[in-house]
């Protein structure tokens, strides 16, 4: 579809994609998730911190997603749908659970564990979403236009707290956008395709 | 992508073996023998002599005309009163959500039959109405069931198939633009009636074409029904041939398998005449259409349409109240309108009655649904790493197409030869050829619809693919799943000729005690059966709508929706 591109995101540091629809983007960033539908067939290779993991399956490669939408699970409760994506070696009951509320407390979401994820704000259920992906430990983040079904005001907050996040945990993201402001933001390489 | 394609495998083979290959066999098997070869009676040469026994058989010729006549006549009315139902709906404010047909949709054809003859008889509610208005005091004296024109019986037909034709049109026209269209239409000079034709018929048809064949082979084969309602002799084709399995007389398995044939060749025949009337009326329309006529106002028609919608809906409802009526009812005569006493004596020992059909019944039920839900989850799962075979998905509407007398007897034969006939397994396995596909059909919308993203972030979140089934995709679609179990369960418990056949008469159930009782028996205790057979659906249906919601009570985004 675009050109062979070579990108290297440092841990902890942003990369943005950014181009006009239909050139690929979202398509690359399934490429290199795992999550390609059948009928696309990708050439190159997919390293996470020297381990190369292209011809493993999503669930092992240890590289968390984010749509425009939430994407909160619909039939779990907000805390449920932290605790399914709380990586598994973390054990016991206790320990989740207080994984968990730890989790929606930083997201400002504290006491909301048995909330239905369709009574959440915009902003409640990205953030919420941000946990669920971060608690699975991702060494890698894809970000499709994150931010875009946003308001203003709420968009330079909900990125503030992405990269903050991210650059904390040294997790290596990777955003499609079609927003210059979140490529300024993201003060990282910028490639367009 | 290798154990997306082993399961792929796995599911195609199961289908295959399980599903297909009975019906090739089984027809094989009676084609061979409508040609003379048996080799249970030491019959191994070709010959037609089982064709001229048959041509043979009294009233044959009869038979053959009612079939005709019956099927695509009450296929063809039922299809021009739901399109008209439906074509008025659509200049309103839609058909809507047509929930107040899962009734008429659950309800199984041999109780409906039932009903409509407490409805219909000479000494029906009907006739007990009519005697009210002009003081008679005895039953006319005319066969207002099992007329010679199989009358009743396509009233029978029109009644039953009517809900799901309007369902499957309501659901048709749901993924149509219709009301922008018919706007487009009218502000261009076209009545609604003209425009609805014109614009939204052609793009409805091949959305519902396969569903009407299969109304069209079932009106054509029907089994249950044409013995309740229909003539008893000569009866329709597919009775007749029933009849000649069931005699003591070997040799009459050769006649039989031949209008066995005859009655699969009869359903292939009518469903090409229909292929190539619906080609004929395309080149009409080609010339049609483009000559912009703006032609009048088809109103009343639709008005018409409508009115004997709902007139047939409200007969198939006294049907029903009927049932229970007459299983509780003890002095009823003729022509009051109300019981005068009442009994519960019908249903007083189901030890001796109905218990033991009853539990037959839900058995079945229960094992043909759950088996026909597993491989249609499997199959849909299959489908997630692979591009969709339409060829494959083809064959699921096989079994609905073939008559189920073409193959269910050369198929009891190797049940027979495997000693299966007449145990559970058998009729669980047959009753699944049939339910396998109506779950499937119900399930792979829903199924299809769940959002792919949230799969993916599951899978990026590090579940695996049994982990994405079992914890996201199978919650989130507990309410279509059990809507198609619930359908399963309807099937099943509606199903005659399969347990018949397979159950070697040694398994009774609800369908076959009423279809047998149907003729004489006790009005009461026919009622009894009915009423069971009716309510079972009911349960299931209630529960597919009563669970999820209590289930996802506190989820509002999957709360809504429904049957």
């Amino acid at each position: 579809m675009f050109a062979p591109i070579t990108l290297r995101v440092a841990a902890g540091g942003v990369a943005v994609v950014m181009g006009p629809s239909g050139v690929g983007k979202s398509t690359l960033l399934d490429g290199i998730g795992g999550h390609l539908a059948h009928g696309f067939l990708a050439q190159g290779r997919v390293l996470i911190a020297d381990r190369d993991v292209t011809a493993l399956p999503a669930e092992t490669r240890r590289i968390g997603v984010m749509f425009q939408d939430a994407l909160l699970f619909p039939h779990l409760s907000v805390g449920d749908n932290l605790a399914f994506g709380l990586t598994p070696t973390l054990r016991g009951r206790s320990q989740r659970r207080a994984a968990v509320e730890a989790a929606l407390a930083q997201a400002g979401l504290a006491g909301m564990y048995l909330r239905d994820p369709a009574t959440l704000s915009g902003g409640q259920r990205a953030r919420a979403a941000l946990m669920r992906t971060l608690l699975a430990e991702p060494q890698a983040l894809l970000l499709d236009e994150p931010f875009s079904k946003l308001d203003a005001s709420l968009r330079a907050e909900m990125r503030q707290f992405v990269f903050d996040h991210a650059r904390a945990r040294g997790i290596a993201v990777l955003m499609v956008t079609h927003d210059p402001e979140d490529a300024t933001a993201a003060g990282g390489i910028v490639v367009e395709l | 992508m290798s154990r997306g394609r082993a399961l792929r495998g796995l599911v195609l083979g199961v289908v295959g073996l399980g599903l297909i290959a009975p019906i090739a066999l089984g027809l094989g098997q009676s084609l061979q023998a409508a040609f003379g070869i048996l080799p249970a009676l030491d019959l191994r040469v070709w010959s037609l002599e089982p064709w001229r026994m048959l041509l043979a058989q009294p009233g044959f010729g009869s038979s053959l005309q009612l079939s005709l006549l019956t099927g695509l006549g009450s296929t063809l009315i039922a299809l021009v009163l739901a399109l008209g139902f439906c074509a008025a709906g659509s200049f309103g404010r839609g058909p809507g959500r047509l929930r107040w047909l899962a009734p008429f949709l659950a309800v199984p054809h041999a109780a409906m039959a039932v009903g409509l003859a407490f409805v219909l008889a000479p000494s029906g509610w009907i006739a007990r109405g009519l005697a009210l208005a002009f003081g008679w005091n005895r039953p006319p004296d005319i066969a207002s069931v099992h007329d010679a024109w199989g009358l009743a019986l396509m009233l029978g037909l029109v009644v039953k198939e009517l809900p799901f034709l309007l369902l499957v049109i309501a659901s048709g026209l749901a993924q149509l633009p219709v009301a922008r269209q018919i706007a487009a239409g009218r502000a261009l000079g076209y009545g609604p009636g003209v425009a609805w034709i014109k614009l939204i018929l052609p793009q409805l048809w091949p959305l519902i074409r396969l569903p009407v064949w299969v109304v069209l082979a079932y009106g054509l084969s029907v089994v249950d029904m044409a013995i309740i309602l229909g003539p008893s002799n000569p009866p329709s084709l597919a009775v007749a041939v029933v009849r000649l399995f069931s005699q003591p007389d070997l040799a009459m398995i050769l006649p039989a398998s031949a209008g066995a044939m005859l009655q699969a060749a009869l359903v292939v025949v009518c469903i090409a005449a229909l292929w190539g009337a619906e080609a004929a009326l395309r080149l009409l329309g080609r010339w049609w259409v483009p000559r912009g006529g703006r032609g009048m106002s088809w109103a009343p028609g639709l008005r018409l349409a409508s009115g004997a919608v709902w007139a047939l809906m409200a007969l198939a409802s006294l049907a029903l109240v009927s049932l229970l009526l007459w299983s509780l009812a003890w002095r009823w005569s003729f022509p009051l309108i109300w019981p005068e006493s009442w009994s519960a004596a019908a249903w007083a020992s189901p030890s001796a009655t109905w218990g033991a059909a009853l539990y037959n019944t839900v058995i079945l039920a229960a094992a043909s649904t759950a088996v026909s839900l597993a491989l249609a989850v499997l199959w849909l799962e299959a489908e997630a790493d692979l591009p969709r075979a339409p060829w494959a998905e083809a064959l699921i509407y096989l079994p609905l197409l073939m008559p189920q007398i073409g193959f269910l007897y050369g198929l009891n034969v190797w049940f027979l030869r495997a000693g299966l006939s007449g145990g559970y397994l058998a009729v669980i396995w047959a009753q699944a050829l049939l339910v396998f596909p109506y779950v499937m059909i119900t399930l792979s919308e829903p199924w299809r619809s769940v959002d792919p993203r949230l799969l993916r972030v599951a899978a990026a979140l590090g579940a695996g693919r049994w982990r994405r089934l079992l914890g996201l995709r199978l919650p989130i679609l507990l309410r279509p799943i059990l809507t198609a179990a619930a359908i399963g369960v309807a099937v099943s418990v509606a199903q005659y000729l399969p347990t018949l056949f397979m159950g070697a008469g040694r398994i009774a159930t609800l369908t076959t005690e009423a279809v047998t009782l149907a003729s004489g028996a006790d009005r009461r205790v026919v009622g009894v059966y009915a009423s069971l057979q009716a309510a079972l659906p009911f349960a299931a249906y209630a529960a597919a709508a009563l669970l999820p919601m209590w289930w996802h009570r506190n989820r509002r985004d999957l709360r809504g929706g429904g049957v």
